[in-house]
């Protein structure tokens, strides 16, 4: 018998690849949220692999918070244009520059929230009707129970408790005017697969992914980087460590990790190991509450 | 590493969650800060013990009912497999949440506490699994340690069941004596019960051959998407973007494609990591044809001698959805593999009464969460083959036009008019 066993990252990549020519071939407007994270750019590998020898046949957007790091920005920036994609900003720094949002402060403010402002801005903008996302169920409680199509109201909005029934491969992208569907073609990925996965492949991801020294904070538990975005309190003092990052957002709420893991393979034996889930260990913005993430999705996050 | 998807089904009170609490536990894919929460929320609730259940139940909503509402997907892996699994809610009115997870599950684990025996829950989860040709059924008998660990408990539950299994279509049963609780036979033996020498329930899940639930012998190939670079490298270049749904592919092969019913062969298979000299289902791949044929999103490439049917006559189960009732003479969207139409309710055959497999022939709707054999003529042709022969070609979704809801999920029975 021949194809005896389908290796599970092959299962995975073909259905992600189904995922993204369907939405190709039935939405008029789709968009790829691209951040430059470890995720997202997986999601661009298998996008460029559905639509071989073509290009990619949507835009990809970044929602920008305006607290980045360089590295994820240069990296985001050579790859598009390696890409021949067009790249769209959704700019916080524009929403707020607007007075369309006002910022928190102090120290612990966030831009995480206005973050769903300039998403909605953005697709509303671009009259895109579908946005894949790189969330995955493994990531949070929440999550796990997202939809692969996943249909957003007029507002963006996202109802838990009435979900349309996903069968099969058989997807129903339908929508009315102003409504639109967000697509997650790594919904059934975790971040093992993830990183077995940029090994296999030899992605390249932005460095800061990887084992380097740099100088943080600890606050809430979590290591900090310093930043120009970052407000210390008064008894902080920055200090230089081994560290790595599990995960890349806004720069002012993403911690990272001790880490001696210079490459895939040694990420892959930590993560394997790991007895914190990235989230939990790295965002900020993930210990609101329990339903922390239920309600930012419920308001149109990613 | 292949990969392995469950479903599971069961009450509640079962301790279905435990068990899904229990293997993830075991294998490591629970993480402290998720048992930190758990193990807080617990406290905080007056529990004696953590509940596992608030692992899985991740709406707010969900955690005040302390029900499961939604199909939640919970991942683990073992050096042997990698696991998903659909964890579905037992309640009655949530039949289409165990409809959907069992869509894609090469395996359904129903869960029985051995005090109770063969509940009509039990019954139903079965009749679903077997209607949505899940190759492979566990029937856990949870909580042997509240029966002694008593042999003959067991036994008689599994008795039972197969009797009523009999009357079902499952190619493999398998029953498992455990508790959930403490970890017997789950994924290490238990001391407790000396008198059973088959598998733990994660060594089964682990070892079971699924190669062979894949059908490799018809070939199918749903155009999903024309691929046309326009670029200079590329000028001339055609490729019909799809995921193979049955059988191999090979270049040089002769394919027939639908709704045309000319005749090629395969000048190549293409993929972003270079040819393809193979084709098989699950893979994703894009086939470029040696003669230039009209061929567009919903055409079937198949073979000559071994195609799907054309018809747009459809004779299906139905398992229903929305509280709208379906009924005769209405008219629906319907997605079948790449194609969307429209179809028309002919003819309501009878409903299924899941519990005791009865038909009612008198039926004139079908209700929310009920299942029935409908006749229905679709607009234009689909090329469709028996759901029991091809999951992928023989199922399709159907859709309010109004509110744009996915109201019915069907399984092709027959073509005939």
């Amino acid at each position: 018998m021949k194809a005896v066993q389908v290796p599970h990252l092959d299962a995975l990549e073909a259905e992600s690849i189904h995922i993204f020519r369907e939405v190709a071939a039935e939405f008029e407007r789709p968009v790829m949220l691209f951040s430059g994270g470890k995720d997202s750019i997986v999601m661009l590998r298998l996008a460029e692999k559905a639509f071989y020898p073509a290009r990619i046949p949507f835009p990809v957007m970044h929602v920008d918070t305006g607290h980045n790091f360089d590295e994820v920005i240069d990296y985001r920036d050579r790859r598009v244009a390696e890409l021949g994609v067009n790249l769209v900003i959704a700019s916080v720094q524009a929403a707020i520059d607007s007075g369309r949002v006002v910022e928190e402060t102090g120290p612990r403010s966030s831009r995480n929230k206005l973050q769903t402002v300039a998403l909605l801005d953005g697709i509303s903008d671009g009259k895109y009707d579908a946005a894949f996302g790189g969330g995955r169920r493994d990531e949070e409680k929440a999550r796990a129970k997202e939809r692969i199509y996943s249909f957003r109201d007029e507002f963006g909005q996202w109802d838990p408790k009435n979900q349309r029934p996903e069968l099969w491969n058989l997807y129903n992208g339908r929508h009315k005017r102003g409504e639109h569907i967000r697509v997650f073609p790594i919904s059934n990925w975790t971040e093992l697969d993830i990183w077995q996965y940029i090994e296999r492949e030899e992605i390249e991801i932005p460095s800061i992914y990887y084992a380097h020294r740099r100088p943080v904070i600890k606050r809430d538990g979590m290591l900090l980087a310093i930043t120009p975005f970052l407000t210390l309190l008064p008894d902080e003092v920055p200090e230089e460590m081994l560290v790595r990052f599990r995960t890349v957002g806004d720069a002012t709420c993403t911690g990272a990790v001790e880490s001696p893991a210079s490459n895939p393979a040694e990420v892959i034996i930590e993560v394997a190991a790991a007895r914190i889930t990235e989230r939990g260990a790295t965002r900020a913005d993930d210990r609101i509450s329990e339903a922390g993430m239920e309600d930012r999705k419920r308001e149109g996050y990613f | 590493m292949e990969m392995l998807r469950f479903a599971t089904a069961g009450s509640v009170d079962d301790g279905k969650s435990t068990l899904i609490g229990r293997l993830l536990l075991d294998s490591k894919q629970i993480f402290e800060d998720q048992l930190e929460a758990v193990e807080k929320t617990s406290r905080e609730k007056g529990f004696d013990y953590t509940n596992l259940a608030l692992l899985t139940d991740g709406l707010r909503s969900e955690r005040e009912q302390g029900i499961t509402i939604d199909v939640a997907y919970r991942y683990f892996a073992t050096p042997k497999r990698k696991f998903i699994i659909a964890d579905t809610p037992g309640h009655v009115q949530y039949t289409r949440n165990m409809v959907t997870g069992a869509s894609t599950a090469d395996l359904a684990l129903v869960l029985i506490d051995a005090r109770k025996g063969i509940l009509e829950q039990s019954r139903r989860h079965a009749v679903i699994a077997s209607l949505l040709r899940v190759s492979h059924l566990v029937l856990c008998v949870n909580k042997m340690d509240l029966v002694d660990w008593e042999e003959d408990v067991f036994n008689s539950i599994c008795e039972e069941f197969s009797e009523f299994a009999a009357k079902l279509d499952i190619p493999d049963l398998t029953f498992i004596p455990i508790s959930a609780l403490n970890g017997d036979n789950v994924t290490t033996h238990s001391d407790h019960m000396p008198w059973y020498g088959g598998p733990t329930l994660l060594y089964h899940l682990e070892h079971l051959y699924i190669a062979s639930d894949r059908n490799l012998i018809d070939p199918r190939f749903p155009v999903q998407y024309v691929i046309r670079p326009m670029s200079n490298e590329h000028h001339d270049y055609r490729g019909y973007a799809g995921q193979v749904s049955g059988g191999t592919f090979r270049p040089g092969d002769e394919v027939m494609v639908l709704p045309s019913g000319m005749t090629t062969t395969i000048a190549g298979i293409d993929s972003f990591d270079g040819p393809v000299s193979e084709a098989v289902p699950p893979m994703s791949v894009t086939i470029r044809l040696t003669d230039n044929l009209d061929v567009s999103r919903g055409d079937m490439i198949c073979r000559p001698r071994n195609a799907s049917v054309a018809t747009q006559d459809v004779d299906a189960m139905i398992c229903w959805f929305t509280e709208r009732p379906l009924s005769e003479r209405t008219t629906y969207g319907i997605k079948h593999t790449t194609n969307n139409a429209r179809c028309q309710v002919r003819h309501l055959a009878y409903r299924l009464d899941i519990n005791t497999l009865s038909r009612d022939e008198s039926a004139t709707e079908l209700n929310m969460n009920e299942i029935g054999r409908v006749q229905l003529r679709v607009t234009a042709p689909l090329f469709v083959d028996e759901y029991r022969r091809n999951r992928m070609t023989g199922s399709f979704i159907l859709i309010d036009e109004g509110t744009n809801e996915t109201v019915g999920a069907g399984m092709i029975i027959g073509t005939d008019a």
